[in-house]
């Protein structure tokens, strides 16, 4: 049965999300989830920190230098959510031919790469003391250094186009295709024999003292709070680059700076 | 406090290196990110206003 434009128009309008595909009206909800993750991600961070380094106690094989897991993991995590968030939002512009999305996309992309440096930098820091080198080949390294790389390609083949329109739906491409990379990384403990170890953490049961865990999940939810909060405020900017002729935004620029 | 003194926390049991060299590296990480925030916005609010002639 074939469907009148209006008709569909009908079905979409009743959902809020697509009210919120528009530039104009995420612009200021941005500006709003923004500003509460930079205040749960301190809030968080100085719990978490406090928790980490005064009252999660001394490991009884790794000592003191167990505790980088308070930042090494939840980077090593954020950099692989990001990725598929990237990857979801890439998806969702090609398919839809959204613009929100390939911004929301392109918001996303540094602050996953910066996180994918941050775990690998601790790793390295981590494994020197532990395994008795910085670095190692293993399948768990290698990958996650890969993830660096898509991260990269994806930010210079987006940014060497110039026609936005095209960098979008390119980049895109390796963004959906690199997006295999990231089940690799997580299940390379168990599918090879690495060097790295496997998950500490699982449903149901962890090996970790309640305290150590506790402090590295009020951890992970401050690197959330503030991954957000950073693609928040990209994600505004490359609304005002991208949207600088709209009347919205000069009307709002204009009230700005009155 | 699980710490003897403070010279004992920023010792780590002798591996304050390594801790704090990836704490330090986030904190570098996460300030470089904020200031090439904070550039671009400034970038991307003059090019509106040059262009608009606001």
């Amino acid at each position: 049965m074939a469907r009148t434009e209006s008709q569909s128009n009908e079905k979409f309008a009743g959902r809020w999300f697509w009210r919120y595909a528009s530039p104009a009206t995420f612009f200021p909800l941005a500006g709003k989830i923004e500003l509460l993750c930079w205040v749960l991600a301190i809030v968080l961070a100085a719990v978490g920190l406090y928790m980490g380094f005064f009252v999660a106690p001394t490991d009884a094989q790794q000592g003191e230098v167990y505790r980088v897991i308070f930042i090494h993991v939840p980077a090593a995590w954020m950099a692989m959510v990001i990725y598929l968030a990237m990857a979801f939002w890439a998806c969702t512009g090609l398919v839809l031919g959204t613009r929100l999305s390939f911004m929301m996309s392109h918001a996303l992309a540094p602050t996953g790469a910066i996180m994918s440096v941050v775990a690998l930098w601790t790793g390295a820091l981590w494994g020197r003391p532990t395994w008795g080198t910085y670095w190692v080949w293993d399948a768990r390294l290698t990958s996650t250094l890969i993830l660096f790389f898509l991260y990269v390609g994806y930010m210079a083949l987006a940014a060497s186009f110039d026609d936005k329109k095209k960098g979008d739906r390119a980049s895109a491409l390796i963004a959906l295709v690199g997006a295999i990379n990231v089940p690799i990384i997580y299940f390379s403990v168990k599918w090879w024999n690495t060097l790295h170890q496997g998950s500490s953490v699982r449903p149901g049961s962890s090996s970790m003292a309640t305290t150590m865990l506790t402090a590295m999940m009020i951890m992970t939810f401050a690197f959330w709070a503030y991954c957000i909060a950073a693609a928040m405020h990209r994600l505004r900017t490359e609304i005002i680059e991208r949207e600088r002729n709209a009347a919205w935004l000069k009307e709002a620029v204009k009230e700005a700076i009155k | 406090m699980i710490w003897e003194s403070w010279g004992a926390f920023w010792d780590m049991g002798g591996r304050g290196f390594f801790v704090w060299g990836s704490y330090g590296a986030l904190a570098i990480a996460i300030v470089a990110e904020l200031v090439a925030l904070k550039r671009a916005r400034t970038a991307a609010l003059k090019a509106l206003q040059e262009e608009n002639d606001l």
